[in-house]
């Protein structure tokens, strides 16, 4: 574990030292960085289920050496970084291309710091380590969103990143003392066996939710993911959106499973409507819209608002000592982590090769690719199925998880919850039901129809090196859709460590292609079977058209219906495609629209949908921040006996205070 | 015996505030390093005396000490910065001095006020002066308000400086020699700075007006 940690840092050193040889880095070291993710995922795996492993390396400050741990929860989510990270750093490989911004070596340092310092976060086990491993993840990250610094709109994205990462760690680390509790010593295993009442746990929980929402995007703490992700260089929009938003989830179920003893219900509650607040935001926001990385990022809004849903319900169902039912939600959490993680970094791999093949990132401008770029389409035919959660794909098996779980919400003894708690698995639903329909729009804007520009004709497959890294995510996506049951047997150490039920012993019972967490009587689901199923009625139907019918091959424009004089630009459009949510959801919005005039010879139609939050929350407090450094800066007179008062008064102030 | 001493130094004292008083009033910058000289030698006469009535030699290092730094030192370097940067004139002040003195009269009032408990408690033969130590403190501190130039910025300074050698000599017999030599050092190098700083205060705006600095702050 510590050897691949050393090997990245090597790696990036070596980078630095070889700062401009384009060639090297990108052919050699990001290579060796995917081998090393690939042993750290194995390592991972080996070590879950196993005892909890404790290491003191003679770093940091005197007498406060760091403490790591590895234990069934940080090995999942190492499994996670290495599976994913090995798919990104060999596209990464192919990816970066030759005077950019950061010079190749530099982007090299920052991009394995940055996996390195997610790698310890998950292994930290004092508060110490943590804080210095998360903070050095937020700066890496920062340098990789602004790569391309040269642009303003990138580095004023970067700011509002670092600004609420900020924001957030302050929270983290006032939790942290919170949870010792008076006692001096950061250890988590000195938190693990403090007695905190109710009221300072809640605290600390609610300081934990802001610090890690901060950094997962919940809903009002969302807006920077949105700015950062277009900016940020597709592997690492990938590796933050895919990973790095999942260190978030696994700090909070550190926090709030493992280093708090006592879990009261209502935050269960709280965890659960933030958790279905964002998520529906988020689909609805990413259906709107028109920029494709702007849409996964949306895209990834809901899918971490779902996380937080799952586990709310099993913190629901745990705090009421149900902890069969609250493993279940878990394991749809956990289960949801690493799908999302595969395919939200397949996803954004895929823009990143759509960008370099055309560089248009507006969906109004693409169309048609799949003609062009045959790889990057069928990858992301997949990855785009698994978003919308369809089965036999990662996505569904989750979200199915999830939903089974909200069907045992009756037995809650809570008549108010069992009453309220349909309504969310109604909102989950449609969510699941809106992130399909997101995704057609995604996959038919930019790969179906015809081509909406002249230049996309030259647009160029992928190279083969994000050919490979494509692929691995794919497997990964596909693995995760066909194998639930071998999976969730294999994480079920983490699950019983949480929530204290091992789901193992009712997995086993079945027989390994059919997944029924319950019991087979009540739900179950074979993703192989699904599989043969719908492979079997392609295939017929495929064969019964070919016998059947004509069989003569006709080929006109898509979407033509019959009306000859028909161009590229008559297609439907991400924004018309759109165009029934922006109705149906509309106090969602604050959107500015120019109509053209039925007379309007050179017709325009513009349209600017905004976060209302920015309008509602940031404006007000920014306004407030702005108002209060002007009384502040009255101070400031710039003359010297002005300051001499001051302090004349202060120390006047300080000895009657001293007299008393 | 002592009670002569005591009341030698008691004396001594009220010629320091006096003397603050003085500088306090006082516009002429020739007449100010005078004044600052004076108050160094009751601070020079009221240590041995102190250090001769409670039998403590190392008072007497330090009274020497301030015989050199406070007495010589500092006084010869002053004039000469004075008649580096020709700057003879009469000083302006911000307030004018019937209401700084008005003002200080107060801060008298209030420091002996402050000083009245701590007296009690010490044991000293000079507790009673400790009120008087430290309005000498408030009052320089003042007078470094008040002064619009940089030259008696700088002696107000020093003479703060001063008040709090007095309060600490009247208080608990001076303070451990490290610290004294320590303080000793940080008012020369501050003067050595300080006598740069205002070189370039004037090249800079053709005056030592330190008003002008106003204009450094950013809006």
């Amino acid at each position: 574990m510590l050897v691949v940690l050393t090997v990245w840092l090597a790696i990036g050193t070596f980078g630095v030292l070889a700062l401009h040889r384009f060639a090297l880095v990108a052919k050699v070291f990001f290579p060796m960085g995917a081998a090393a993710s690939l042993v750290l995922c194995v390592a991972a795996a080996s070590a879950m289920g196993g005892a909890a492993e404790v290491a003191e390396l003679p770093f940091g400050l005197p007498g406060l050496n760091f403490h790591l741990r590895l234990d069934s929860l940080s090995a999942l989510f190492l499994m996670v970084l290495g599976g994913v990270t090995t798919g990104v750093s060999l596209f990464a490989a192919g990816y970066f291309r030759k005077g950019e911004g950061t010079p190749p070596g530099l982007l090299c340092l920052q991009y394995h710091l940055f996996l390195a310092s997610m790698a310890l976060v998950v292994l930290a086990d004092d508060a110490y380590v943590f804080m210095v491993m998360w903070e050095t993840m937020a700066l890496s990250s920062f340098f990789l969103v602004t790569a391309n610094h040269r642009i303003a709109e990138i580095r004023q994205a970067g700011y509002l990143y670092l600004l609420l990462a900020h924001v957030g760690a302050i929270a983290i680390l006032l939790c942290f003392g919170v949870l010792q509790a008076n006692s001096g010593d950061y250890t988590f295993n000195n938190m693990r066996a403090q007695h905190l009442s109710p009221f300072w746990a809640s605290i600390a929980f609610l300081l934990a939710l802001f610090g890690f929402g901060a950094k997962a995007g919940i809903l009002p703490l969302h807006v920077w993911l949105p700015e950062a992700h277009p900016a940020a260089p597709s592997p690492v929009s990938a590796l933050m959106s895919g990973v790095m938003l999942k260190t978030a989830v696994y700090g909070l179920l550190r926090v709030t499973f493992d280093l708090l003893s006592v879990q009261l219900w209502w935050w269960g509650v709280l965890l659960l409507s933030v958790g279905l607040l964002t998520a529906l935001f988020g689909v609805v926001f990413s259906a709107v819209q028109v920029d494709m990385k702007r849409l996964l990022a949306y895209s990834s809004i809901e899918n971490i608002g779902l996380i937080m849903v799952g586990m709310g319900l099993s913190l629901l169902f745990y705090a009421y000592h149900m902890s069969a039912l609250a493993a279940l939600a878990l394991a749809a959490a956990l289960y949801h982590v690493a799908s999302h993680a595969a395919f939200k970094s397949l996803l954004f791999v895929c823009t990143g090769s759509v960008l370099h093949a055309t560089g248009e990132r507006n969906l109004g401008r693409l169309g048609g690719l799949i003609r062009y770029t045959p790889w990057v389409a069928w990858l992301s035919l997949i990855g785009a199925l698994a978003s919308a959660g369809l089965p036999p794909l990662g996505g569904f098996v989750s979200e199915w998880l999830l939903l089974q779980s909200f069907l045992f919400t009756p037995g809650l003894p809570n008549s108010f919850l069992n009453m309220l708690i349909p309504v969310v698995a109604a909102a989950i639903a449609l969510i699941a039901a809106l992130a399909g329909y997101t995704m057609v729009k995604f996959f038919g804007v930019i790969f179906l129809g015809r081509p909406r520009e002249e230049k996309l004709a030259q647009a160029h497959d992928a190279g083969t090196l994000e050919k490979i890294g494509m692929l691995w995510l794919v497997a990964i996506s596909i693995l995760l859709g066909l194998m639930p049951s071998q999976i969730l047997k294999a994480i079920s150490p983490v699950i019983k460590q949480l929530s204290l039920f091992d789901l193992s012993p009712s997995i086993a019972a079945n027989a390994w292609w059919l997944l029924a967490p319950i019991s087979v009587a009540r739900a179950s689901y074979g993703p192989v079977i699904f599989l043969l199923g719908v492979a079997a009625s392609c295939t017929l139907a495929y064969i019964l058209v070919r016998l059947f019918y004509h069989g003569r091959l006709r080929r006109s424009a898509p979407w033509d219906c019959g009306y000859p004089l028909q161009n590229a630009r008559m297609q439907d459009t991400a924004e018309g495609f759109g165009q029934p949510i922006r109705q149906i959801f509309e106090p969602f919005f604050r959107m500015e629209r120019e109509l053209p005039s039925p007379f309007d010879a050179q017709p325009r139609y513009r349209v600017l949908v905004e976060d209302p939050l920015w309008y509602w929350l940031y404006l007000p407090i920014a306004r407030w921040v702005e108002r209060i450094s002007q009384w502040v800066g009255m101070l400031q007179k710039g003359r010297i006996a002005v300051y001499l008062l001051y302090s004349f008064l202060t120390l006047v102030a300080l000895l009657l205070m001293a007299k008393q | 015996m002592p009670n002569l001493v005591g009341q030698l130094i008691n004396l001594l004292a009220s010629i320091l505030l006096i003397l603050s008083f003085a500088m306090l009033s006082q516009r002429r910058i020739l007449s100010l390093i005078r004044l600052f000289t004076f108050q160094g030698v009751t601070l020079v006469a009221a240590t041995i005396l102190l250090g001769y009535s409670t039998n403590q030699p190392h008072l007497y290092y330090s009274a020497a000490l301030t015989q050199v730094l406070k007495v010589m030192v500092i006084p010869t370097l002053l004039h000469r910065l004075i008649n580096h940067l020709n700057v003879r004139w009469d000083t302006e002040t911000l307030i004018n001095i019937p209401t700084t003195m008005m003002i200080g009269i107060i801060l008298v009032i209030f420091s002996f006020n402050l000083a009245a408990p701590i007296s009690s408690l010490s044991t000293s033969i000079a507790r009673s002066t400790l009120g008087i130590a430290l309005a000498c403190v408030l009052l320089s501190f003042m007078m470094m308000i008040t002064r619009a130039k940089a030259v008696p910025q700088v002696i107000g300074f020093l003479s703060m400086e001063n008040g709090l050698f007095f309060s600490a000599t009247a208080a608990v017999y001076g303070m451990p020699m490290v610290v004294e030599l320590g303080i000793a050092l940080d008012v020369l190098m501050g003067i050595l700075i300080l006598g740069v700083f205002m070189f370039q205060i004037r090249e800079r705006f053709d005056s030592l007006d330190i008003s002008h600095l106003e204009k450094l702050k950013e809006d």
